[in-house]
């Protein structure tokens, strides 16, 4: 078999295993940025609507939130955050996917303690660390007055 | 072309917040539940130091679209009850500007999950 060494080099660089760090990277890269391009054209739209910049703003989230609720409900999120990885889990959608998948998986389990509350698994730890870092800014902002 | 230059820099730094999420699945020992709660933290740092605003001033949604954003976003909401409401503001800031997302997140999913049925894990 003959073949440049260019050819060689790409024939390795395709067989040898490991290091999936450029294509994970490239993949969560693109598919995170088409969803935060996404909730742009969504702020853009509301802003278009006459909405102002904030509130376009968190329509765009809740828009994106109800894709990803939705897309989860067909199991099409998973499938595609297979592939993307921190792509699908970064951006707010991720957030929503969190809620969603063990809502659903948990139903079975019955409404308050398998849905309602398996609902929480990764959402309850974000929220809870988010509010007390956002007190504890809050106290140093109002202690030394910074606001 | 404004547009498209909008609409290039959301796709970017939000393309890039979630690589640098990649690189701490790929090669640290994160959950992604740790992960996520991990940058709404950093976003509350970040926002609260008021460097995240002016990313979300340059990018837009490729700021405020990550959790970052969320964070940044929770600090934002306690500065603001504090201006208003004096030290109450404290507890009350935070999940009031994050109410949105938040029940969104709650009510959508506690319909589709009602409506839907679970997909077999492949």
């Amino acid at each position: 078999m003959k073949m440049t060494p260019e050819e060689y080099g790409r024939m390795a660089k395709k067989a040898s295993p490991g290091s999936p760090f450029p294509k994970n990277c490239l993949l969560a890269f693109l598919i995170g940025g088409l969803i935060c391009t996404l909730g742009q054209v969504c702020i853009e739209l509301y802003q278009y609507a006459g909405l102002e910049q904030e509130v376009a703003s968190t329509a765009a989230s809740v828009t994106l939130v109800f894709l990803a609720v939705l897309l989860s409900g067909f199991g099409v999120y998973d499938n595609i955050a297979k592939y993307a990885g921190a792509g699908t889990l970064v951006p707010i959608t991720g957030f929503a996917n969190a809620v969603a998948s063990p809502a659903l998986e948990f139903k079975s389990e019955g409404l308050v303690l398998g849905l309602g509350a398996k609902m929480f698994i990764i959402a309850g730890p974000v929220i809870v660390y988010g509010t007390a870092a956002s007190v504890v800014y809050g106290l140093i902002i109002y202690l030394f007055r910074l606001y | 072309m404004e547009l498209f230059m909008t609409l290039l820099k959301a796709f970017l730094v939000g393309g890039v917040l979630c690589a640098i999420g990649q690189i701490f699945i790929d090669y640290t020992k994160l959950t992604p539940a740790r992960i996520l709660t991990g940058y709404v933290v950093a976003g509350v740092v970040l926002g609260g130091i008021g460097l995240y605003p002016k990313l979300i001033e340059f990018a837009g949604a490729g700021a405020s679209v990550p959790l970052l954003g969320f964070g940044s976003l929770l600090a934002k909401g306690v500065k603001k009850a504090i201006q208003a409401d004096g030290l109450l503001g404290v507890l009350t800031g935070g999940l009031t500007s994050a109410a949105a997302g938040i029940t969104a997140a709650l009510f959508f999913s506690l319909i589709v999950a009602l409506i839907f049925k679970p997909k077999d894990k492949g």
